[in-house]
């Protein structure tokens, strides 16, 4: 069963204006990343998902199940985390979490279990009985990925969860999700408008632009077979670049850098070896992943 | 739960696989919060403040009322009549509690936590509703059942007199139900439009007060059909009409009572169709506010 799956799914709001165009994707579990510029779509596209919004045109599914018709079924396997702010500033983090869990159907008791727990997972100990008005912005984020962790959701959207985060905090919480859909086994929709962070965690790649898909891929598909091998040295690289030829590897010059593609780890052999017959000073020789934004800019004009 | 060991494991994360109860269970889960939000648990101990300072100023007028009613045997005021005595006092508590129900999370944006899960979009303005209209019938019925304790105690007439006694507390109590209706249901029709608190309370402190000049300038017009149509401009007076025509001399002094003449059941349905219009017109409100 596909986690998402949506065909010629069309959003026009009154006014005119197209959210989505005729996207037609289906997605797998896992972590999913929903990649777009602000105003590609994403928000609209989780709202419907989420049966918030009905969708002008199509059909979509989440979990196998209709939002448009079973939305209460939907909601419950669903745990939602919004773009924006969201958090009442004279509720402790325990009381709101723990509320909002026996809103989703959670026992009294169990409610309370599961939002200590979520919020110890978010990282959240002792500073969840404080007012969440009191909070840093890193914090309220993590309440509010709490709150859509405690009703144990089949499938989390997560609406832009880095918004306002520093370089730090950032990185805190793109592993903390890599961890909700690993270990926990959770599927993931990431939004984000920033390509580099999600591809970081992401199984899956889901492009969109102006309501239309660009491209919806496994990320290993993505970037699989272009990994790259970068070599510099600091003089005699007219020599190495012959030497490596003459080893049949394919190698091309860029700037002060050699790129040869990456075979097998053998490769990395006959470059060392190379170097050190020449006995040329080696800088660096690391491994380059193809930035999956250049694949998506090979694509775009076709869709311009 | 089960495991007594007293040693802390970290467990990892733990899937629920335990009953999730239906919409009658997140209903009462959410009027029981707001509730509680009414009267400031599970807030900060300035909030609460004002809710235990109204309660204690009823509960002492009641006190006071049964004391002087057993000690010197004279009746200050009917059940019916504390609970016209203290509306002014209720203006000013939903005018703090409505805002705290509803403008509180249109500003914070929390809505969008609640609507995306399996809550029916009604359900949400209906709870906060009569969690609301509950605090208010209990500040206004609950000193009632001080008083009528305090005589049923001190009744010389014994079982029969108790029984007497009982028969006028119904009727203050279901008196006491429709300002608490009329008020809850007003007050959170005004805070729901607005996220701004002080702007909720100062709309709804106007709908009641600013209404009044309006039943005055009505009343002494010459006409005697508007004149005693005239009360029904302003929902305070309204609501003491349905009182003068349902309760009569439970309510005021014998010949006393507003002058309604024979328009006493247009009153009670006026009363009828504002409660109704309002409830309407909250349910659409939050139909637009829940898909943003």
């Amino acid at each position: 069963m596909a986690l998402i799956a949506t065909e010629s799914l069309t959003k026009t709001y009154r006014g005119g204006v197209t959210a989505l165009a005729d996207l037609t994707v289906v997605v797998e579990t896992g972590i999913v990343g929903l990649v777009g510029a602000n105003g590609a779509g994403k928000s609209t596209l989780i709202k419907i998902l989420l049966g918030l919004l009905p969708p002008t045109k199509g059909q979509v599914r989440v979990l196998g199940l209709d939002p448009i018709t079973q939305p209460d079924q939907v909601r419950a396997r669903v745990g939602y985390m919004p773009e924006h702010e969201a958090l009442p500033p004279d509720l402790t983090a325990a009381e709101l979490v723990t509320h909002l869990g026996r809103v989703s159907g959670l026992p009294r008791t169990v409610a309370r279990e599961r939002a200590s727990e979520a919020l110890r997972h978010v990282g959240l100990y002792e500073e969840r009985y404080r007012p969440v008005g009191g909070y840093s912005t890193g914090m309220k984020q993590r309440v509010k990925l709490a709150q859509a962790l405690v009703h144990d959701p089949d499938l989390l959207l997560l609406d832009e969860p880095t918004n306002g985060l520093d370089p730090a905090g950032r990185d805190a919480m793109l592993a903390l999700i890599h961890r909700i859909g690993t270990e926990f086994g959770i599927s993931v929709l990431v939004c984000s408008h920033l390509l580099g962070e999600v591809e970081r965690i992401c199984d899956t790649l889901v492009a969109i632009d102006g309501g239309r898909l660009l491209r919806a891929d496994r990320i290993d598909a993505m970037t699989s077979a272009t990994d790259i091998l970068a070599v510099e040295v600091s003089e005699g690289i007219e020599e190495l670049a012959a030497r490596l030829a003459a080893l049949r590897l394919p190698v091309r010059r860029d700037g002060r850098l050699l790129l040869v593609e990456l075979a097998d780890d053998d490769t990395y052999d006959q470059i060392l070896g190379a170097v050190a017959e020449l006995d040329l000073p080696l800088h660096r020789l690391d491994q380059r992943r193809h930035r999956v934004a250049e694949l998506f800019a090979t694509r775009e004009p076709s869709h311009v | 739960m089960s495991e007594s060991t007293g040693v802390i494991h970290d467990i990892g994360y733990q899937r629920y696989s335990g009953p999730r109860l239906g919409r009658g269970a997140v209903f009462g889960a959410l009027y029981l919060h707001g509730l509680r939000t009414v009267f400031g648990f599970g807030r900060s101990a300035k909030a609460k403040i004002f809710p235990w300072l109204v309660v204690g100023i009823v509960i002492v007028v009641a006190a006071v009322v049964a004391a002087v009613r057993s000690q010197l045997g004279q009746v200050v005021m009917t059940y019916a009549q504390f609970a016209d005595t203290m509306s002014w006092l209720i203006i000013f508590f939903v005018a703090v509690a409505a805002p705290e129900l509803v403008s509180r999370d249109l500003r914070s944006g929390v809505l969008p936590l609640y609507f995306s899960r399996p809550l029916a979009r009604s359900d949400y303005p209906l709870a906060k509703l009569l969690s609301l209209v509950t605090a208010l019938w209990l500040l206004l019925g609950g000193p009632q059942l001080v008083m009528f304790l305090g005589a049923a105690f001190t009744i010389e007439e014994g079982p029969r007199g108790v029984w007497n006694e009982l028969l006028d507390l119904l009727p203050g109590l279901l008196y006491a139900g429709l300002w608490a209706a009329v008020f809850g249901v007003i007050g959170l029709l005004v805070a729901a439009l607005t996220g701004k608190r002080a702007f909720a309370a100062g709309g709804i402190v106007a709908v009641f007060l600013m209404t009044t000049p309006i039943v005055g300038i009505l009343a002494i017009l010459p006409s005697q059909t508007i004149n005693e149509l005239a009360f029904l401009a302003s929902p305070m007076t309204m609501v003491n009409g349905v009182g003068t025509w349902a309760l009569g001399d439970l309510l005021f002094e014998r010949g006393g009572g507003l002058p309604i003449g024979g328009f006493g059941p247009l009153y009670a349905f006026t009363a009828v169709l504002l409660v109704a219009g309002c409830v309407v017109l909250l349910l659409a409100r939050y139909r637009k506010v829940a898909t943003r």
